[in-house]
Order: C-alpha cells, then structure tokens, then sequence
C-alpha cells in the first residue's frame, strides 16, 4: 500500500509563503495594483493632451525633471512587471496541468469572459508594452521622431504617431485588451487580498466593469480624436 | 421518455477511457437520476455489457458520494442539487445527455465515473480538526458564541466535501472546499487557537495533492450543491495573511 504523506498541524514545517498557491496570487495582486495605479496616473497625465501643447509638454518636463526618482519609478515597474509576468505564467502552467483530461462538454457559468482569457490579455499587453518603448520611449521603430523627442514635444509625437492609422489600430486593439484584463482584475486583486465579503463582491464586479470602461474610453479618446483631426498640430 | 447517454467508460486507473452512447428507455420523470442509471444498468446487465460503475451512497444529498458531470455541469444543471437529488422531471424526450466523472490530476478515475477523492481527505488529516488531546467532553454551551458567528460557521460546514467545486473550476482548485473547512473553524472559539497553523498546513497539503490555483471564476460557488459563498475563499486569504504575517504560537 502506498504511504500516505500528510503533514499534519503539531508536525507542520512551513513552506515559504512564494511558493504556495495564496502567495503566488498575493504577488501577483500586490503588482498588479501598482500596474491599476499607473495605467490610472499614465491615462490621466497624457489625456492633458486635450488641454493644448503647453500643458502636455510642460507635464513630460516635469516627469523627465524628476531625475533619479523617474529612475526608481522606472526600474520597480520593470521589476514589479517581470514578476507579474513570471508568476501569471507559472500559475497558469500550473493550472493547465491541473486538469490533464478535458472534459467532453465544457461550459461556462458563472466565469466572465475576461476572467477565462486573462494570460491571452496578459500576453498581449506584454507584447504592447514592448512595442509601446519601442516606438515612443525609444523610438526605434519610427526614428523620424528623434527630433521631437530631443525637444520633449510629446504632444507633436502622439499627433504623429496616430495619424498613421495602423499605429493607432495597434493601440486601439491593445487597449481593448487591457480593458479586458483590468476588467477580471479589480475584483480577483480585493478577492486575492481577502477584503470582501457577500456584499462586496457583486459590488466589486461592477466597480470593475465601471473602470474597465473608463480606461478603454480614456485611452482609446487619444488615437481617435488625432484621426478625427480633434487634435491637429499647431 | 427516451434518453441517449454518451457515458465515460473506462476500466481502471490504467485504461484509457472513452464515451460509449447508451439509449435509456422508458426512463419515468419521477425517478432521480441515479434511479435512472439504475435502470440503464439492468438493460446493460441483460445485453451482457458491464454495467457502468458511479460513486452513490445516501441518495439523499447531505452524504457528499455522487459525482457526476452531467452536460458539463458538476451534479446537473439545477442549483443547490446534488446528482442523487436531481430528477429526470428536469430533462425532456429526446435529450442527449453526456455524463463524466470529476476531472483533475488530483482526483484519478478508479473505474469509469468513479474518482479517487482521498486527496480531500489528506487536507482534511493537515489540519481540518480540533486538537482535543486531553480531558472529558466540554459542558454544552460553556463557551459563549454569538448567532453571527454559530451561523457564518454553520454556513461553512455546509460542505459535504464532493468536490464539485474541484470539478467545476477552470483549474481544478481545491480553494472553495479549503475555504469552506478553514473558515468552518476560524468562525469559531475552539478553532481559533489553531487557526494560523491549520490554515497553512491545509494550503500546503492542497498544494501537494496538485490542485490548481483559484483565478476568482466564481465557477464553484455555481456549482456546489451545499450553496458555499466564495466570501470563505476571501476569509482563507485574510486567515493565511495573518498566519503569514503574524502567526500565532498555537
């Protein structure tokens, strides 16, 4: 007969919290609140662009003012994201191994959409966020906007850059994503965390739903109002 | 009324396994619908064909044995049901039903629609208990517990342990079936002096026994017969917080 291996409570060694299935998705919340704050923070400094030239360019000055603490934003989301990222993809190996036989008939109940297809939205924000340094941080895939980016003109840079309608589709579809993935988000980091109850969790869904809407319509506006010719060079 | 089945079929642990197509006839609506596979096996018995092996005790939804996913769904598709209680009333001639057993690495399928659920067992054995080492039995009563508390319990012990939730998950996680035992104990006085090291050591077997982890689907809180809110899945997270952070000596 095989030896049954449990550790019980007086003879309990405990493991690393990491390593467990509630540490795992505790780090996997406690980043993805930092990310919640600054796709927030990224939306509402950049939609200045409505305000004009002055008050965009002014705002990029300020960030770039900030010296070695822009650093030190820059380098713990970097951090905060490669951690993100290593985790959700453990997680979900993890899970997929979990249920090696499928089931014949599969359906869906209770779970959204955005929660089933959160490594897809995941994945594809990874894929966004590269190309999104590449083309505006460090600008090599459009290396026409290097004098723009020399004179801080980033208001010049996004008329530029979503003029071009295939530029702005990227960003459109990409934002769809990330309204997907904050969608499941909210409620699964509070959930995560331990701070709902019965009355919480119908109320947190909404409240996803409500910020879901709001970052796809924030972000989105930008590209559209560019090609819409709402916002124009001066 | 007449039924076509599309059934698991497989030896043992070892065989494969694939879906056979069964017809139940003459199947009454009053009959549950284990009384209906009941009466599949007879006509098989009679073909000569091995009858098809299900997991069933009481029959009366409180023991937690039966366990069948019936068109996709853990015990059928009424809520607050298990398998034994629902009733072919809730089906119409003609319909196609597929039935298959729990599916996860950590149940294995010991013959056809029966699984191996000792793994909840074992995370029960880490530390679903209290630790009573010594003395007569307490005085009812002796130890004060408000309605609040005795009902958040009660709603938590609900859990008759079949592993629905395990079943209906996207990832085959234990989380609602651990939440539902912790919190059982949590709510209450006598489980609170344990409740930092339970609360590990049965994340820690669940770990082991290599169930997924929970992704907030609220799939299980659908399909569990006994109604179980996923609010315990929060109380565990805040229960293993605390254990992690400050863990009592207890």
């Amino acid at each position: 007969m095989d030896t049954i291996q449990v550790s019980t409570m007086s003879s309990h060694r405990p493991v690393t919290a990491y390593k467990s299935s509630i540490g795992m998705k505790l780090l996997m919340g406690i980043t993805g609140f930092t990310f919640i704050g600054f796709v927030t923070g990224h939306m509402i400094g950049n939609l200045q662009v409505f305000l004009g030239p002055e008050k965009l360019n002014a705002y990029a000055h300020t960030l770039q003012s900030l010296g070695a603490l822009l650093w030190i934003i820059r380098l713990s989301l970097f951090t905060f994201f490669a951690v993100h990222i290593f985790f959700g993809i453990k997680l979900w190996l993890e899970n997929k191994a979990s249920r090696p036989i499928p089931y014949v008939k599969e359906v869906n109940v209770e779970s959204t959409f955005s929660s089933r297809i959160m490594i897809w939205s995941g994945l594809a924000m990874f894929s966004f966020v590269v190309y999104h340094l590449l083309h505006f941080t460090l600008i090599v895939t459009n290396p026409e906007y290097a004098v723009l980016k020399e004179n801080l003109d980033v208001y010049s840079m996004m008329v530029v850059g979503f003029s071009n309608y295939w530029i702005s589709a990227v960003y459109v579809v990409a934002m769809i994503f990330l309204s997907l993935h904050v969608n499941h988000a909210v409620f699964s980091m509070f959930q995560t965390f331990g701070l709902t109850n019965a009355k919480w969790i119908p109320l947190l869904r909404r409240i996803g739903n409500l910020y879901a809407i709001l970052i796809l319509v924030g972000y989105v506006s930008m590209p559209i109002a560019v090609l819409l010719n709402i916002i124009t060079l001066h | 009324m007449n039924l076509t089945l599309y059934v698991w079929r497989q030896k043992n642990a070892d065989d494969k396994g694939r879906m056979e197509t069964y017809a139940a006839k003459n199947i009454s609506t009053h009959m549950s619908f284990l009384e209906m596979l009941d009466v599949v096996n007879e006509d098989l018995i009679e073909q000569g064909i091995e009858p098809i092996a299900f997991d069933h005790d009481c029959r009366e939804g409180i023991c937690g044995m039966c366990s069948l996913v019936v068109n996709g769904r853990p015990h059928g598709p009424e809520k607050a049901t298990t398998i034994c209680q629902l009733h072919m009333r809730h089906f119409k001639e003609g319909d196609k039903i597929y039935i298959e057993p729990w599916r996860a690495k950590a149940f294995a399928v010991v013959k056809d629609l029966v699984v191996d659920r000792s793994a909840l067992d074992r995370i029960m054995a880490a530390g679903g208990f209290v630790s009573v080492n010594t003395g007569g039995v307490p005085d009812g009563n002796s130890i004060p517990i408000s309605k609040v508390d005795a009902d958040t319990a009660m709603d938590a012990a609900a859990c008759i342990g079949c592993g629905a939730c395990v079943a209906s998950c996207k990832n085959a996680s234990a989380m609602l079936f651990v939440a539902a035992k912790v919190s059982q104990f949590a709510s209450l006085p006598q489980g609170k002096v344990e409740a930092s090291r339970r609360v590990r050591a049965m994340i820690d077997q669940m770990d082991v026994e290599g169930f997924g982890n929970c992704t907030n689907f609220q799939e299980c809180e659908a399909a569990c017969p006994k109604e179980i809110s996923i609010k315990f899945i929060a109380k565990m997270n805040r229960e293993y917080l605390k254990s992690s952070v400050a863990p009592s000596k207890g």
